[in-house]
């Protein structure tokens, strides 16, 4: 009971980063609450799913093995978790951001009357006083998020309702193993007698879902560029750079708009989140739904040639100057002194 | 055929633009600084509600928002591009309504103006950025749901077909009507306001609209009535009043703070080869790179 739930999103039989990186704040949020942490699975051959969740701590997996189940449709996987949630009381339920995520934890929040904080940026166990009534409240979710176009960052609480429900963007939060010899146990669930006829209304006739190409998360440099770089032919250059560093190419939501890069590779609020060891922002202004997903870098570069662009105010280094002159000299240099 | 085809559309505050007047001084938004406007993904869920009535002769399509008084505004923008008129739910008891509050209310709307075919509504509100009235709409009148429509496909009086937007890819999926369709913004973009449609529609107003205005409109909607726009308070809804506004809000807003950037020491250079290299060489000499 009160335990905390994550809902793990499957492809196929593969689990969504998110859902581990999910599992990985909802293990430090369980640990802080003392209570287990829980992972629902919903889909079709599962066998030994539960073998890749426990190492991040996972105490109890509920398996409902059903061929309905996959490709996801919102109806039936809302009924199993509405159902759980009915018998499980959970205290927290965590769902990626995603557009499966998005689609059902909606659904589920109007069925069980909870509260939803959608693309949460930080998950915190924090006490309140309301206001008004001066009602205490322990151990409430602080469900952190941009608000209004990214300009603000509002704390949001569910004072009064159960579970507490948040979705959070991939990339997000941090990806880590607990301890690989963790082990928990399986709980099935009987999707048969919780299912109705009236639950497939929807048939999925077509699909087509590519495997990630570009893997920004995992880039110990990133080299981005934004509206500043002009073209997508200037965009070269920074593949360039990118290349002989050894790190990835990134946009901003500029850039992708004007056809300069591919939307996969955005950076920030509606994009990917990045904390490389290395991040050079070129002909990027900063603005804060840029900032939003990459001012964890260990180290940010600016090079812009306005020497008031925002961005500067969070570089470790800025150069002010053309980026079509900055970079060549950069690969030239890099070159010239590594073998 | 015919569809009865209902819309839910927001007026929101145009927060692509945000100015610096924007933020108030106690870290709060400065509505009055910020234009109001149709939400956008709201704009092609409209024109994707107008290509079915373009092809479905006798087809209706009919806007629902919740908001103050002004939002009868989008209302008229709406009927200017072909929409046939619209529901605007303004109380002061809705106000600090959170999405399920909101979606609670536009719910009872909804079963007000049932039987219908179609329900549409924008993926997302630029102001929240949610993505979730929509779906808690479609769960409180009992209907299914599909999210990130970039094309509906093809619609009979009986189903729809849509293909969907996803991160990486599409799906085409079927249901039988009535449904909930979310409407994603690589769907086409809405139409243009519609000269002809504009002047018709002009006078467009709200009973409060009405009262409000000096002229002697009530001669003028006797014998045009299209021009009147429906308007419900709670009263109209039969509420249950737990259920509205910050009453019905589970979610509460504990702390709002501006964003501020922690100023960091910075090592400013040009793009003198001087300080290039010395910048390339740190970054080697520090691992960083290399
Ligand atoms: C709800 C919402 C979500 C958003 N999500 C995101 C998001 O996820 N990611 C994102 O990036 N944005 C996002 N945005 C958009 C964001 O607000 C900015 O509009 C965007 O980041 C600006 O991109 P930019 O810096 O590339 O372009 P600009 O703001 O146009 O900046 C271009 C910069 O390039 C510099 N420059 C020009 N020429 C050169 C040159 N030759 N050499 C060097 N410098 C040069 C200029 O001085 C300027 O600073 C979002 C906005 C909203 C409202
Ligand atoms: N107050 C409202 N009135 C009418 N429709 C709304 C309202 N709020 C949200 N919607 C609809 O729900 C969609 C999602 O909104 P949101 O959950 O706020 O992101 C919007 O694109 C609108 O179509």
């Amino acid at each position: 009971m009160n335990n905390v739930f994550v809902y793990i999103e499957l492809e196929g039989t593969e689990i969504a980063d998110v859902s581990l990186e999910l599992l990985t704040k909802g293990k430090k949020l369980a640990t802080q609450l003392n209570k287990k942490l829980e992972a629902i699975c919903l889909g079709s051959k599962l066998d030994g799913i539960e073998k890749e969740l426990y190492p991040y701590g996972v105490d109890v997996v509920h398996i409902a093995d059903d061929s309905r189940l996959t490709p996801y449709t919102t109806l039936p996987h809302n009924r199993i978790v509405c159902d759980l949630f009915e018998k499980e009381k959970p205290e927290i339920a965590l769902f990626g951001a995603t557009s499966l995520g998005r689609d059902l934890a909606p659904r589920v929040c109007s069925t069980t009357g909870s509260g939803l904080t959608a693309d949460c940026t930080s998950l915190e166990i924090g006490d309140h006083t309301d206001p008004k009534t001066k009602k205490e409240y322990k151990d409430l979710l602080y469900q952190i998020r941009p608000a209004f176009g990214g300009n603000i960052i509002a704390t949001i609480i569910n004072p009064d309702t159960r579970p507490q429900i948040a979705t959070v963007r991939e990339g997000v939060m941090k990806k880590e193993i607990a301890d690989a010899t963790y082990s928990g146990k399986v709980k099935k669930i009987d999707a048969k007698s919780i299912l109705k006829e009236e639950d497939f209304v929807i048939q999925v006739i077509e699909r087509q879902i590519e495997k990630s190409k570009v893997n920004l998360k995992g880039a110990p440099i990133v080299v981005a560029g934004g509206y500043g770089v002009g073209s997508k032919d200037n965009f070269k250059l920074l593949y360039e750079l990118a290349h002989v560093l050894g790190g990835e190419v990134a946009g901003s939501r500029a850039a992708v708009d004007a056809g300069y890069v591919e939307h996969e590779r955005q950076v920030g609020q509606t994009g990917v989140t990045v904390r490389p060891k290395l991040y050079i922002a070129c002909g990027i202004s900063g603005a804060v739904q840029h900032t939003a997903g990459m001012a964890e870098s260990a180290m940010v570069i600016a090079i812009n040639n306005d020497q008031d662009a925002p961005i500067n105010a969070i570089a470790d280094y800025t150069i002010t100057g053309d980026l079509n002159d900055i970079i060549p000299k950069m690969i030239k240099y890099y070159k010239l002194n590594t073998k | 055929m015919g569809l009865k085809i209902i819309v839910l559309a927001k007026q929101v505050p145009d927060t692509r633009n945000v100015g610096q007047d924007a933020m108030k001084s106690d870290g709060t938004v400065n509505r009055a600084a910020l234009p109001a406007i149709f939400n956008p993904e709201d704009l092609h869920a409209l024109e994707q509600a107008l290509v079915i009535k373009d092809a479905h002769p006798g087809t209706t399509v009919e806007i629902v928002t919740m908001g103050p008084p002004r939002a009868a505004e989008i209302i008229r923008e709406a009927m200017y591009r072909g929409a046939d008129g619209g529901y605007l739910l303004t109380d002061r008891a809705f106000a600090g309504s959170d999405t399920l509050a909101t979606s609670y209310t536009i719910s009872l709307a909804i079963k007000k103006l049932m039987p219908f075919d179609l329900l549409l509504s924008g993926r997302q509100a630029i102001d929240g950025d949610t993505a979730q009235v929509g779906p808690q709409v479609a769960d409180k009148v009992g209907i299914p749901q599909i999210t990130y429509a970039e094309e509906i496909v093809s619609v009979t009086p009986k189903d729809i077909t849509v293909k969907r937007r996803l991160e990486r890819g599409y799906e085409v999926v079927k249901a039988t009507l009535p449904t909930l369709v979310t409407v994603h913004s690589s769907a086409v973009e809405c139409r243009s306001r519609n000269s002809k449609l504009t002047m018709k529609y002009k006078h467009a107003k709200t009973v409060s609209e009405l009262q409000e205005a000096a002229m002697d409109y009530e001669g003028m909607m006797k014998t045009r009535p299209y021009l009147q726009i429906t308007e419900w308070t709670a009263d109209d809804l039969n509420p249950d009043s737990q259920s509205l506004g910050l009453l019905g809000s589970p979610t509460k807003v504990k702390n709002i703070e501006n964003v501020v950037f922690k100023a960091k020491e910075t090592v400013d250079l040009d793009t003198s080869e001087k300080d290039i290299d010395f910048l390339m060489r740190e970054l080697i000499a520090n691992h960083i790179i290399g």
